[in-house]
């Protein structure tokens, strides 16, 4: 199986068990640097799949949550190194599979083909980057499909269909459906429109499609979860181990709803 | 950078940057540019492209701007001889005095260009970004022309900086919005102005004011301020007797240095020279020189040089000039460097004080603290080319630049009070 597969895989598997995927994001080495591989494997024993946010200095999609959780992980010290050697550390504690998001310059500053040699030695399934369209993407996608790693591709509510379907086809590990026109972090509840649009995005995908942006209480996962195979839950999760709060309690109470 | 390019690959790279051949068609100047942008805003560029590909040729859109630079602009700006400075450095100085335009820099060439784009778009409303303020006021000024709502994102520190600017966007009827994140500068602003866009990518038209960004905003801007090298193109050859041996200009994003730089590119004679700010120093997050010290990466949408650490973190930057004070520069400048068509030297914030104070005092001109630094190079450089004729690009009046500059009395104020 290649590495991107088994996030695919974990999901069907989710859905065999009759779930909703659950996805939590976290911030690598946020609130703190010391107990990371500790939240990282308490978080995957209760997700499916793991997305770790490696800390840009410029996240430009993000929102007051996720800016301030990266701007002071890169004061602790937090470099895309930094977090592929704990990585290696956690290997054997931490099962479900691993997707890092990164906005593309810290990607270009460690160079494509190193980072896809040591990202797939480290465990890590899939990348995500938010400030990479489609139409750049070759470059590094060919990097990454040489070790069998995935490029997630995201679609928003303004994707137009023949675009949607591109995107579809050139996803790999699962097809990311922004939930919201905006950025990450919002409070303003999923839009009323949420199912018709991420059925027809699930339509449009051979792969299973998780959703994300403003999914924060377990009713927003069960609504997700009716029209599509996994929620992201990143800010609201972020919040929670900021507060010192109990990340696999958090995720748990997440899926009663669900 | 050389190793950006295969052998043989500057000139052609520069035959087709003289021929109008950049950006291509992926929005690329050679190795650099193209659009590095969050899925949610790719049909708002493709909206927006298609309209720049639209309006630009259009003989209406032309005519128009043509008329909004003459009669609300005031161009053509004076071309004006500085005969005590030249005295002084040795050399024939002449100033492109893009500080008389309206709003009193040239970014309201750039501003009501695009104000004029975002109504034939469709536009709800317009946000902005702003270092100096400088865009700030003149994109709520043009967005008061063209009856649009403006919005102007800029950092707290320069607020700070430029305060007489903020209430001026005030008074012109814009909302001016206070950004914390980050370096609380330029970078900041674009970075929050990009997020508010991605909210309603349908209904905002984001007004960016230099050539840096995301395809098509590089070559868009450049195009609405090249007006400013046609000028000084025709006026250096009617009024100084032949074109310039050196053109000077301050270069932060880079808008104005682009637009005077760009109609005299094929012009091989005329050494062209960009000046960045050195700040206090060489090291990271001393200055400003993004292209004397960075390196390739991307930053806001663009390939181009920026400053950064070996992580891919984007560093902050030290200027005494807000409007110089950013990591990154245009990607046409980083063509033009590693194609060696423009030299990139850097002058520092002491050089930039002293070059200000020359001029207020020689010539009677205020400059902006940004344009200092263009003079300061250019009077080293008057220094080893002695005789030669120089033009300077006075990119912007230093009204604005009060606050500062009370804070160094010593370096401008050259008499006794009566």
């Amino acid at each position: 199986m290649q590495p991107h597969e088994r996030i695919s895989d974990a999901l069907a598997r989710a859905a065999d068990e009759g779930r909703t995927g659950l996805v939590p994001f976290i911030t690598a080495g946020y609130p703190r640097t010391d107990d990371f591989v500790d939240v990282l494997a308490a978080v995957a024993s209760a997700g499916d799949v793991v997305e770790i946010g490696v800390p840009f200095s410029d996240p430009l999609a993000d929102g007051v949550t996720i800016q301030r959780s990266s701007f002071e992980a890169i004061r602790n010290g937090v470099s895309l190194r930094w977090i592929l050697e704990r990585l290696e550390e956690a290997k054997g504690r931490v099962d479900a599979p691993l997707v890092l998001m990164s906005y593309l310059n810290p990607l270009l500053a460690y160079g494509y083909e190193a980072l896809a040699g040591r990202a797939a030695d480290c465990g890590v399934c899939a990348f995500i980057v938010p400030d990479l369209p489609y139409e750049e993407s070759a470059e590094l996608r060919a990097a990454l499909e040489a070790r069998g790693l995935g490029l997630v591709q995201l679609v928003t509510p303004a994707t137009p269909p023949g675009r949607l379907q591109t995107l579809a086809g050139a996803s790999r590990g699962f097809l990311y459906a922004v939930t919201i026109t905006g950025i990450t972090g919002g409070d303003a509840g999923l839009p009323p429109t949420l199912a018709d649009y991420l059925d027809r995005v699930s339509a449009a995908s051979p792969l299973p499609v998780c959703a994300g942006f403003g999914i924060r209480a377990a009713a927003d996962v069960a609504n997700v979860g009716r029209h599509a195979a996994g929620a992201i839950v990143g800010s609201a999760l972020v919040e929670v181990l900021e507060q010192g709060g109990d990340p696999a309690a958090f995720l748990n109470g997440l899926r009663a709803g669900a | 950078m050389s190793s950006l390019l295969k052998a043989g690959e500057a000139e052609t790279l520069l035959a087709a940057a003289i021929d109008g051949r950049l950006p291509d068609k992926r929005g690329r100047f050679g190795p650099f540019g193209g659009r590095y942008i969050p899925e949610t805003l790719v049909p708002a560029f493709e909206r927006l492209e298609a309209g720049v590909r639209r309006y630009l040729p259009d003989e209406s859109f032309q005519r128009e701007f043509r008329a909004e630079l003459a009669d609300w602009v005031g161009r053509p700006t004076a071309l004006t001889f500085a005969p005590t400075l030249s005295e002084r450095w040795g050399a024939e100085i002449w100033l492109k005095r893009e500080d008389l335009a309206h709003t009193g820099a040239h970014k309201i060439n750039n501003a009501i260009g695009q104000a004029l784009l975002a109504k034939r778009l469709g536009a709800e409303r317009v946000i902005a970004e702003t270092g100096a303020g400088q865009h700030g006021v003149a994109s709520a000024a043009a967005c008061a022309r063209v009856g649009l709502p403006c919005t102007v994102y800029m950092g707290e520190v320069d607020m700070e900086r430029q305060a007489p600017n903020v209430d001026r966007m005030r008074r012109l009827g814009a909302e001016v919005v206070a950004v914390t994140s980050g370096d609380a500068t330029l970078r900041a602003a674009i970075d929050e102005a990009m997020r508010t866009w991605v909210t309603d990518p349908d209904g905002i038209y984001y007004l960016l004011g230099s050539a840096v960004g995301p395809h098509p905003y590089p070559w868009l801007v450049r195009e609405l301020q090249s007006v400013i090298g046609r000028e000084s193109r025709e006026q250096m050859l009617g009024r100084a007797g032949g074109l310039p041996d050196a053109v000077f200009a301050c270069v932060g994003g880079g808008s104005n240095a682009i637009g005077l730089f760009y109609p005299l590119l094929g012009d091989a004679g005329t050494r062209l020279i960009g000046v960045e700010a050195g700040g206090r120093g060489t090291g990271l997050g001393d200055n400003s020189a993004t292209l004397a010290t960075g390196r390739p990466g991307v930053l806001q949408g663009s390939y181009t040089m920026i400053l950064q650490d070996d992580d891919g973190q984007v560093q902050e930057t030290h200027s005494i000039s807000a409007g110089l004070d950013y990591s990154g520069v245009g990607p046409e400048h980083a063509l033009l460097q590693a194609i060696g068509r423009v030299e990139y030297l850097m002058a520092g914030d002491d050089e930039a004080l002293e070059a200000l104070g020359e001029l207020c005092e020689t010539e009677g001109i205020l400059t902006a603290l940004e344009t200092a630094h263009a003079f300061a190079a250019a009077k080293r450089w008057a220094r080893e080319h002695p005789g030669t004729r120089l033009l300077v690009g006075n990119s912007g009046r230093g009204d604005k630049d009060m606050p500062t500059l009370s804070k160094y009395p010593a370096k401008v104020r050259q008499h006794a009070a009566a």
